[in-house]
């Protein structure tokens, strides 16, 4: 009998939640069809191009395809399934460049510490955090010895570095560099002294009202000419040089929005208690500040991953950089759907990643403070 | 003695931020001396000359896309200007259609229908989450790879889609379409003091009148009237093809379309968003209490929801107007021809006055994102609560 009157309520309870989120009214009904067919046409053709119809690393007649013409149905884009073997025939440049491949597993090992690296910043309540902040210090230089070489191990120079390594690359040291920078500047920003903050907006409107490509060609060709001779960055560290000014000027207004949220009155009390500005800043205002502005410094920050695709206009390697060199290769022409969808993927699963890491972020703050 | 005087300096908070100052105004000077030094140095020593002369000498290639006239003889000051131009037009129109497809899909994301607010979701998702120039690229490929022109898409006889752009009727304006052109512009300002007047009687009558409905009806038809008094000034250059390309007619190119493409779906994402938001922080309250007061539902949008909204919206708009019109700088990986592509590329790389170049074009930018704030300032004070409340 239970059962029954189970079912009955729970009958009800999807019979409800039909009527009410998709046939309220006829209107609704109307919308709920028209969306049904559009999710239908486009999912359909989607999963069939990307997936059902589509040749991976063998094609339907089970050779290994090693290049277009060896895709089952290949000719033109979008008509046909995708041939994804581009993706694995270049895995090994999508993910590294032209790091030699008997060193990929340095680059590999890498990509598996980088989450250690980032969990103690990002979670607060794991166990033995302390462990991992302390790791968090010491792997950018276990990640420079790594990538580039050093004593027991064979240098790699960055103009062999490529793909996934440069996107994350620019990425992580970006914001790692930019964010001491940035506060810096936001408190610069905040300061009394007419000249220090002066300089500090005029920075920072400066970095915010030109595109980052400006700075990105500004660094390429005058970076050079800034410096004496035997002073030559690479190509990737004038990029880093260019990135790292841009999202630190960002940051440093996402800072200062959490430095407006702290009451006068915190710093009033510190005063009161004798405590000089750094300690003040230190201890009082810049630990409530960064709480309230890690969400916006979070969206900052996947815009500065989705920008790391400009390197390519300055002729390095990204992931993008990547692709179009594998589309300019005669053996895979026309196979750009597969490559910029590929490349869309992975920027999607790290900038959507951070979006909702800034979401859990802003519930936790709004459930902390009530 | 002495150590009160330095005593003075450390913990007298005056005279110890004057010092940091001039600290750090000279450490600054120090650093653009320095600089400039090097520079000059290295430039001498690798036979560069500088200054803005080479704006007068011809630039020697040519633009394939521009608003005005130009010929590879062109200044590369014209070339500049040709660059400028085309950026400007990107920002504008990709800003129309984006605040376009932003509202919309703003909207449908509050619809009480689970499944079409979800599309809209969906979109928002996978648009802002992948970085601009690959969707601008994305787009692009697309676009080259419609039909070849000898098997263009005809869309109502007189279009046509191809690989190589958008061809479409061009007007010819014959004498005395100055005139129906004229009469459109006065038809709306009448229509505008005619909505003031209106709109006063409504207060001191209480007496509703259709404004919208008369005045849509005074700006349609008024230019229609004088379009037939006139003769029909106008005719249409259709494009024909002839031999491997169209001739007469107009085209819009597919590195425009990318652009705008690209642009505008990824900035509408943002703008949805805001849109969202700003509807949302408009208090339940003010809807049920226009509810009570009998308002029609569209009147409710229009007159009360919206209305608040847009002082939330306002704002966030602002910074994604100018994040577009500094991403339209794009264009230089498609090969649309704006200021960076052009200007900054190309004549750089010919002339070799790199200084002088980037400079110019992050002025530009500056100047732009600074106008933009300045007039979108102007409008988001217009929309603020009025009054001393």
């Amino acid at each position: 009998m239970s059962s029954t009157t189970i079912q009955i309520i729970s009958r009800n309870k999807y019979y409800n939640w039909l009527v009410k989120n998709l046939f309220s009214s006829w209107v609704n009904t109307i919308l709920t069809v028209i969306s049904l067919i559009f999710v239908y046409q486009v999912g359909s053709f989607f999963l069939n191009w990307a997936i059902f119809d589509a040749d991976f690393r063998y094609n339907f007649q089970g050779e290994l395809i090693i290049d277009r013409g060896f895709c089952s149905k290949n000719i033109m884009p979008g008509e046909y399934g995708a041939c994804w073997a581009i993706i694995f025939a270049r895995w090994n440049q999508f993910m590294y460049g032209l790091y030699p491949i008997e060193e990929a597993w340095r680059v590999n090992l890498i990509y598996a510490l980088l989450p250690l690296a980032i969990i103690g910043i990002l979670f607060d309540k794991i166990p033995f955090r302390r462990y991992f902040i302390y790791f968090t210090f010491i792997f950018p230089f276990l990640a420079y010895f790594m990538l580039y070489g050093g004593p027991g191990l064979s240098v790699v120079g960055t103009n062999k570095w490529g793909g996934l390594l440069v996107t994350l690359f620019l990425g992580v040291t970006g914001i790692g560099l930019a964010f001491p920078l940035s506060i810096l500047l936001a408190l610069g920003r905040r300061s009394k002294m007419p000249i220090i903050k002066s300089l500090c907006v005029v920075f920072i409107e400066f970095i915010r009202g030109v595109p980052l490509i400006t700075l990105l060609f500004t660094a390429n060709v005058m970076l050079p000419l800034f410096l004496p001779d035997g002073v030559n960055p690479d190509n990737l560290l004038r990029a880093l040089v260019a990135v790292t000014l841009f999202q630190s000027a960002y940051m440093a207004e996402a800072i200062r929005g959490g430095l407006q949220a702290i009451p006068r009155g915190q710093v009033e009390a510190a005063q009161s208690l004798g405590l000089s500005y750094w300690q003040t800043t230190r201890k009082i205002v810049l630990p409530q500040a960064l709480k309230i502005a890690i969400p916006p410094i979070v969206n900052t920050c996947i815009g500065l991953f989705k920008d790391t695709s400009l390197v390519l206009i300055i002729g390095l390697f990204d992931l993008l950089g990547i692709g179009r060199a594998a589309l300019a290769d005669m053996t895979w022409t026309k196979l750009y759907y597969e490559v910029y969808v590929f490349i869309s993927l992975v920027f999607f699963i790290f900038c959507f990643g951070m979006s909702r890491y800034s979401l859990y972020l802003e519930k936790k703050l709004k459930t902390d403070n009530s | 003695m002495q150590t009160n005087f330095f005593r003075k300096i450390i913990f007298d908070e005056k005279s110890r931020s004057l010092l940091i100052q001039t600290l750090v105004i000279g450490l600054f000077a120090l650093f653009i001396y320095l600089i400039t030094q090097q520079t000059a140095y290295n430039l001498e020593k690798r036979g560069i000359s500088s200054g803005f002369d080479f704006l007068h000498i011809s630039a020697g290639y040519d633009i394939s896309i521009r608003l005005i006239p130009f010929t590879s003889e062109d200044t590369h000051l014209r070339a500049y200007f040709v660059g400028l131009l085309n950026t400007l037009m990107i920002a504008v129109c990709g800003c129309f259609l984006a605040t376009i497809i932003g509202f919309l899909v703003g909207i449908i994301r509050l619809s009480s229908n689970w499944l079409f607010r979800n599309i809209a979701y969906v979109y928002v998702e996978f648009t802002r989450n992948v970085p601009v120039l690959v969707q601008i690229i994305l787009y692009y490929s697309i676009l080259l790879n419609l039909p070849k022109i000898k098997q263009a898409i005809v869309i109502f006889d007189n279009f046509y889609l191809t690989n190589r752009g958008f061809f479409s009727p061009s007007p010819i304006f014959k004498d005395g379409f100055s005139i129906v052109a004229w009469s459109l512009v006065i038809a709306i300002i009448f229509s505008f003091f005619l909505k003031r007047f209106l709109k006063k009687k409504q207060e001191d009558t209480g007496k509703q009148y259709p404004t919208f409905m008369i005045n849509s009806a005074i700006i349609i038809f008024t230019p229609i009237i004088f379009y037939y008094i006139m003769g029909m000034p106008l005719e249409f250059d259709r494009p024909v093809l002839k031999g491997f390309n169209f001739k007469g007619g107009m085209v819009i190119r597919p590195e425009f379309l990318g652009m705008l493409f690209g642009l505008s779906i990824y900035t509408a994402a943002f703008i949805s968003e805001t849109v969202r938001s700003g509807i949302i922080s408009v208090s339940k309250g003010q809807r049920e209490a226009s509810q009570a007061l009998g308002l029609k539902s569209n009147f409710i949008m229009r007159l009360i929801i919206i209305p608040q909204a847009l002082r939330v919206i306002i704002p966030p708009l602002t910074s994604q107007y100018l994040n577009l019109t500094k991403n339209s700088s794009l264009g230089i990986a498609i090969g649309y021809a704006d200021l960076v592509h052009g200007f900054g590329g190309i004549s750089l790389n010919q002339t070799g006055r790199a200084i002088e170049i980037m400079m110019m074009v992050m002025l530009t930018y500056l100047t732009i994102s600074l106008t933009i704030s300045f007039f979108m300032n102007i409008y988001n004070k217009s929309v603020q609560f009025k009054g001393n409340a």
